[in-house]
């Protein structure tokens, strides 16, 4: 039984992504005489994928404003450090580890990987905790593909993710005052991680991710703060406790494990009761809106909290 | 002890004033600079809170810059007492900028919200008290006052020790981590405000001693 809804399209219509992947074969084997099952990043630059359930009646954020204006502290505390100070960071070779409680502990690929996911577009809102909104086009795969395929035993409760730590590629990393601790990690109830909204994306706007958004897979979860969205993730492991999460370790008074999106709930310095929308552009272009229980995405969403008391568990 | 306060007003001749007013007109510049950007669409994805915070920064730049004019003189001389007022006052219209930017264009006026920000948030509270601490300063900062409030004039501007420790706090508060540039603007207005304070516990001292 589903308790969410949306709209779906007929089995028909959807091209079997291995169908796919060997008609792209065929294409660059006529061209370049590549063999089939030769390197997957061939696929590199632009990623294929199929337009997915999860849509947003919203205008996407223009690409160059979710490309340049993000925060990903492995690079800078400064909006504008991804962009310019990831271009060191290699996003290939990469493997993604699979394990802890699970049937089937696995480390992927990511070009494996990507080739063994339904990867598909789908259009999210982004809430950041700071109080400004985007809406981006990731293309990705449900987090719950990947963890069926490991089937995590009847002992997990939670999955915790970690990143890279890479000092030498990202500067954010070296000493000095950054006061996050590395690697940044996150974690998710099992049902909020097997949620069909739950993503791992891979590319955004068509492409591969950017290293400054992320490169080679994150985690998107729409009805959640963005820092809840772990970048550059080297290993998933399905876990009995609830794991530690880094801005929760950092402050736990202004952001605890949920970050569910909820305007009600108020950061402790600012109020979370609306956002301004990143791209509207310039001072007057009115770009603020109300913000939404779990930014608009409640219907999906509001049965995994039951009669939780959101305020407590914020 | 070197008198600390109405030094340098009886040379209130025109040069000197010419001289501070092109303070206070290239004083101004980052804000008109950053203004005319915003007005072109040219700050960026989020230009009201890039704008927001240009002008706290300069606000406590400024303030910084007028705590320094003392300690400057009794260390090494160089006395910029006479632009002290220009300092102070840039800072009280960069703050002033600060707010309106706030109310206007980030919480586009709506009073709900900053009432229940202004009375919940330590933040903010910080901050707004701050601002509140600068007017009756910038009311008063002229020559008029001066001869009218005579001792109490000095007195009542030592109140800018209050708003370099609040503004401290505010502007750490500002970032979500401790960083570079919040730590060591915060570290500067607190060295002010503690020189300040052994500097008068010295000269207490000195006095108390013939």
């Amino acid at each position: 039984m589903a308790r969410w809804s949306y709209p779906r399209p007929l089995a028909g219509e959807i091209t079997p992504h291995g169908l796919w992947l060997s008609r792209r074969r065929l294409l660059a084997g006529a061209t370049l005489g590549m063999a089939v099952g030769s390197g997957p990043r061939a696929f590199a630059a632009a990623l294929h994928t199929r337009p997915g359930p999860f849509q947003a009646p919203e205008k996407p954020t223009p690409l160059q404003d979710v490309t340049h204006y993000n925060n990903f502290y492995e690079f800078g505390l400064d909006k504008t450090d991804p962009s310019t100070r990831s271009g060191r960071f290699h996003v290939r070779p990469w493997t993604v580890s699979v394990e802890g409680l699970v049937a089937h502990p696995r480390v992927w690929d990511i070009d494996a990987l990507i080739a063994a996911m339904p990867v598909e577009e789908r259009l999210y809102r982004m809430r950041c905790v700071e109080a400004w909104s985007m809406v981006i086009p990731w293309d990705g795969f449900p987090l719950a593909s990947l963890l069926a395929l490991a089937e995590p035993l009847g002992s997990a409760r939670y999955v915790a993710f970690e990143s890279v730590v890479r000092p030498a590629e990202m500067p954010g990393q070296t000493g000095g005052l950054d006061s996050l601790a590395w690697p940044y990690v996150e974690g998710l109830r099992l049902d909020e991680a097997m949620h069909p909204l739950t993503l791992l994306a891979v590319g955004l706007y068509g492409e591969t991710l950017p290293n400054q958004n992320g490169a080679p897979v994150r985690l998107v979860v729409p009805w959640k703060y963005g820092f809840k969205g772990i970048k550059s993730i080297t290993r998933i492991r399905l876990v009995e406790k609830m794991p530690p999460t880094t801005w929760n370790q950092m402050n736990p008074a202004e952001y605890g494990f949920f970050a569910n999106v909820n305007p009600d709930v108020d950061h402790p310095r600012w109020s979370q009761a609306s956002e301004r929308v990143i791209g509207a552009g310039g001072f007057f272009g009115g770009g603020r809106k109300k913000t939404l229980m779990f930014n608009g995405y409640g219907e999906q969403v509001a049965g995994l909290y039951g009669n939780m008391n959101l305020r407590r568990f914020y | 002890m070197p008198r600390l306060t109405g030094a340098g007003r009886t040379r209130t001749l025109l040069p000197w004033r010419g001289e501070r007013m092109a303070l206070m007109a290239v004083g101004l510049l980052p804000a008109a600079l950053y203004f005319w950007y915003g007005a072109q669409d040219r700050l960026g994805p989020d230009p009201v809170n890039v704008f927001e915070r240009w002008l706290g920064l300069w606000a406590v730049r400024f303030l910084l810059a007028a705590l320094l004019v003392t300690p400057l003189r009794v260390v090494s001389g160089v006395s910029l007492l006479r632009y002290r007022r220009v300092l102070g006052l840039l800072a009280f219209w960069y703050a002033l900028m600060h707010v309106s930017v706030y109310v206007a264009l980030d919480q586009q006026g709506n009073l709900a919200v900053l009432w229940h920000d202004i009375t919940r948030r330590p933040f903010l509270m910080l901050g707004f008290a701050a601002f509140m601490l600068l007017l009756p300063l910038a009311l008063t900062s002229n020559d008029w006052s001066i001869r009218r409030l005579g001792r109490r004039w000095g007195r009542l501007h030592q109140l800018v020790y209050g708003v370099a420790v609040l503004v401290a706090v505010h502007f750490l508060l500002a970032f979500k981590t401790y960083n570079a540039t919040s730590v060591s603007y915060a570290a500067a207005l607190m060295a002010m405000v503690l020189w300040r304070a052994v500097f008068l516990a010295r000269a207490r001292m000195r006095r108390a001693v013939p």
